[in-house]
C-alpha cells in the first residue's frame, strides 16, 4: 500500500509537471510529446485504480492512434516545424484567472466531500470471481449494449463526416 | 496514509482539467486547443475510474471507454476542420478565424 502511494505520488508530479509544459511550450510538435507522457501517466493511474483494460485501451488508442492524428495535424498545417514565435494569446492571464479559481472551488468541494475516504483496498468490481475486464466485457454486451452500439455508429459518422470536410475535389 | 485515498485520484484530475481549461482559453494554435481538450477529457476519465472503483461499480470502466470512443471522433472530425480551416486561410491561428465575431 505505502509503495502505491509512492508510485501515485511520483507519477502524478510527472503528470502535472507534463501537462503545464504541454500548455507553456511554444513548440507545438514539443507539447504533443509531452501530451504523450501525460498520457501514459493517465494509463498508469488507470492500473493503480485495477481497471487494467482501461489503462491498455487508453495506450492504443491515446499514445497510438489519437496523438499519431495529432502529430499529422501539426504536420500538415504547419510549413516548418520549429519554435514558433507567439503561442499564447494575449489574454491568458483570464485563462490562468479562470483556470486557478476552477481549481481553488472543486479542490474545497473535494475536500469538504470526500475528506479522508480511502478506496477499497481490493478495487474488484465483479462479484463472480473473474478479472475486472470480465466484468467490463460482460456489462457492454448486456446492460450497456445500446450505448455502444450507438458509440459505433457515432464512430462511423465521424469517419465519414471528416473525410467528407478534408477531401479537396469539391 | 496507507490506504489510497479517493480524494488524491480526484485532486490530481482537478488539477489535470484545470491546466486543460488553461490551455483551453490562452492557447492561440487550434491543434494546441485541441490538446488541451484531450488533457480536460483524461482528467474526467480519471474520476469515472476512480468513482468505479470507490463504488465497486463496473459503470465508471464503461463509460471511460465511451468518453475513449467519443474523443477519438472528436479528435477526427476536429483536425478535418482544422485541415481546411488551414487550407483556405493558410493558418492555424484561432486570431485569424473571427469572421463570426459579433
Amino acid at each position: 500500500m505505502v509503495a502505491q502511494n509512492i508510485f501515485f505520488y511520483v507519477i502524478a508530479a510527472g503528470m502535472v509537471a507534463a501537462a503545464v509544459a504541454v500548455v507553456t511550450t511554444r513548440n507545438v510538435v514539443r507539447a504533443a510529446l509531452y501530451l504523450i507522457a501525460v498520457f501514459a501517466g493517465v494509463a498508469a493511474q488507470f492500473i493503480l485504480l485495477a481497471a487494467e483494460f482501461v489503462a491498455v485501451t487508453q495506450v492504443l488508442i491515446y499514445i497510438g492512434a489519437i496523438m499519431v492524428l495529432m502529430l499529422f495535424g501539426i504536420m500538415l498545417t504547419r510549413g516548418r516545424i520549429g519554435r514558433d514565435v507567439d503561442m499564447t494569446n494575449d489574454h491568458w492571464w483570464v485563462g490562468l484567472g479562470t483556470a486557478l479559481l476552477l481549481a481553488a472551488v472543486m479542490a474545497y468541494s473535494l475536500v469538504n466531500r470526500w475528506g479522508d475516504d480511502a478506496l477499497p483496498a481490493d478495487r474488484q468490481v465483479n462479484s463472480v470471481g473473474g478479472s475486472n475486464t470480465a466484468t467490463v466485457s460482460d456489462s457492454i454486451f448486456s446492460q450497456y449494449l445500446i450505448p455502444f452500439e450507438i458509440v459505433s455508429v457515432l464512430l462511423l459518422a465521424a469517419l465519414v463526416g471528416a473525410i467528407v470536410i478534408a477531401r479537396k475535389d469539391r | 496514509m496507507d490506504d489510497l485515498m479517493l480524494n488524491q485520484f480526484l485532486l490530481l484530475a482537478a488539477i489535470l482539467f484545470s491546466i486543460g481549461v488553461y490551455g483551453v482559453i490562452a492557447r492561440k494554435n487550434t491543434v494546441m486547443v485541441l490538446m488541451s481538450i484531450e488533457l480536460i477529457l483524461n482528467a474526467v476519465n480519471i474520476n469515472l475510474l476512480t468513482f468505479g472503483a470507490a463504488n465497486r461499480d463496473v459503470a465508471g470502466a464503461v463509460f471511460a471507454l465511451f468518453v475513449i470512443a467519443v474523443a477519438a471522433a472528436e479528435v477526427g472530425v476536429g483536425l478535418a476542420m482544422v485541415l481546411i480551416i488551414y487550407r483556405n486561410r493558410q493558418s492555424v491561428d484561432l486570431d485569424d478565424v473571427d469572421s463570426m465575431r459579433g
